[in-house]
């Protein structure tokens, strides 16, 4: 892996997006708007309860999406292939993608942190800034989910339906709909497979204590080493040689 | 597609012309060579080192038939990624940007750009750090006649300079710009010899005559 070929390819996908401003716009609003129909659909007590995991949620969503999407194409355009005859390591290739999408993360998630607890009124016991840092952690974690699974996809249309099948049993399982605790047994040991799970519980700490937690810097590592775990499994599915 | 036991030179200097009818193997051969293609058996050997090695990668430069550059950055843009990752000397992205004649368009995005301006930037690419021997599929395919002659011109000229050559097409008209010939048909090498002694021994009064000809006695 070299430095330099990771910090060009993050370099090259960003000044693509460049180009597209209303998929950047997108990125950026997206949660805003989502995160505001959260506030209004909720009293203020149950906002600040369904509101912080979502935080984190919206934009694993998002980031999942756009990164499967951005990968597919870069396979089926030829230019994978055609940097695989060159000597870039496939840990340029994806390390670069996770850099600038990681980049946009971050923009993302304090954008929406932002508005959501000075405009929205959202409160936690916990900082706010640890929030923050979740909503960070799940959109790398998007990230590396979407690269990982471009992989089992040959169309757009295949991409874009991996979403329901890695992150609505997710949602459904990680704790927002019903306690993990009160989950049929062979559910809850399901979702301890689950990534959003430790997300969301990480999110819970915040929510209810004044101070971080160790369970918090566990769940929240955890949620990382997924993200490093699928971003090397998604190297590892990339190959040189194809039929 | 199954290629059988082929061995074939391209020399410094030369620009080897891999013909034959769609289908019969070229693309198969060419992506063997770079080290894209899956090999059921046997082994690949190009510049004296395994096809694909890391070796190679900076030393073989592959242009696909359809031009795969990024359409959503420029020309310069394309160029300037790519040489990052081959490590190509500062000052040759404007070097190639020269000799693919896209200097005007430089900071054109490439979805915009003509047909034939989109597979020169794919070509370019190519160019960047002076690769050893460049393997280009169908290179002129779909471009007009100017651009065509101009592109064989390039050829050359990257040939006087010490390149090797090896580009495919399925037009006869292109083998007589060639200074070897590579005729494949079903996955075979039926001829690798120059136009001249080729024409010599056939017989045939141009390229394609002789390329049926040579079908012909194969299939008695």
């Amino acid at each position: 892996m070299s430095f330099s070929r990771t910090g060009a390819t993050a370099r090259r996908v960003l000044a693509q997006l460049r180009r597209d401003p209303r998929t950047l716009g997108l990125l950026m609003v997206v949660p805003v708007v989502l995160m505001g129909l959260i506030a209004w659909i909720f009293p203020a007590h149950d906002f600040d309860q369904y509101g912080p995991p979502l935080l984190g949620i919206f934009p694993m969503l998002i980031m999942f999406l756009v990164t499967s999407v951005a990968t597919l194409r870069e396979r089926t355009s030829g230019t994978l292939e055609r940097l695989l005859t060159m000597p870039l390591a496939k840990a340029d290739f994806v390390f670069g993608y996770a850099l600038a999408f990681g980049g946009l993360a971050v923009l993302q998630a304090l954008i929406v942190s932002g508005i959501s607890f000075g405009i929205y009124g959202l409160q936690v016991q916990g900082s706010q800034a640890l929030v923050g840092l979740i909503a960070v952690t799940d959109a790398l974690l998007g990230t590396a989910l979407g690269l990982f699974v471009s992989a089992f996809a040959t169309t757009e249309f295949q991409a874009v339906q991996f979403m329901p099948v890695v992150l609505i049993p997710q949602l459904l399982l990680c704790g927002l709909l019903l306690p993990t605790e009160q989950l049929p047994t062979v559910l809850r040991w399901l979702s301890f497979a689950m990534p959003m799970r430790y997300a969301v519980e990480a999110t819970m700490v915040v929510m209810e204590s004044a101070n971080a937690t160790s369970r918090f810097w566990t769940d929240l590592l955890t949620v990382a080493g997924f993200a490093v775990g699928f971003l090397a499994l998604g190297a590892g599915t990339l190959r040189r040689r194809t039929p | 597609m199954a290629i059988d036991d082929i061995s074939f030179d391209v020399p410094a200097g030369e620009v080897v012309g891999l013909l034959g009818p769609s289908g019969s193997g070229k693309t198969t051969l060419m992506r063997a060579l770079v080290g894209v293609q899956i090999i059921e058996g046997g082994s690949v050997e190009v510049l004296g080192e395994a096809a694909g090695s890391a070796q190679l990668r900076s030393r073989v430069g592959y242009v696909t038939q359809a031009p795969s550059v990024y359409g959503d950055l420029t020309v310069r843009g394309n160029l300037r990624y790519f040489s990052r990752i081959l490590g190509a000397p500062p000052g040759d992205v404007e070097r190639v940007l020269g000799e693919v004649d896209l200097a005007a368009d430089g900071d054109a995005l490439v979805a915009r750009l003509s047909g034939g301006q989109h597979s020169r930037v794919s070509l370019g690419t190519a160019l960047l750090g002076s690769p050893q021997l460049l393997v280009l599929d169908e290179p002129t395919v779909g471009l007009d006649p100017v651009l065509r002659r101009d592109l064989w011109g390039m050829f050359h000229g990257l040939a006087a300079r010490g390149t090797s050559l090896l580009v495919s097409s399925h037009v006869m008209d292109e083998a007589a710009r060639c200074d070897r010939l590579l005729l494949m048909r079903e996955g075979r090498l039926i001829a690798h010899e120059t136009p001249a002694s080729l024409l010599a021994r056939t017989g045939a009064a141009d390229l394609e005559a002789a390329f049926l000809a040579l079908v012909e006695r194969e299939g008695e």
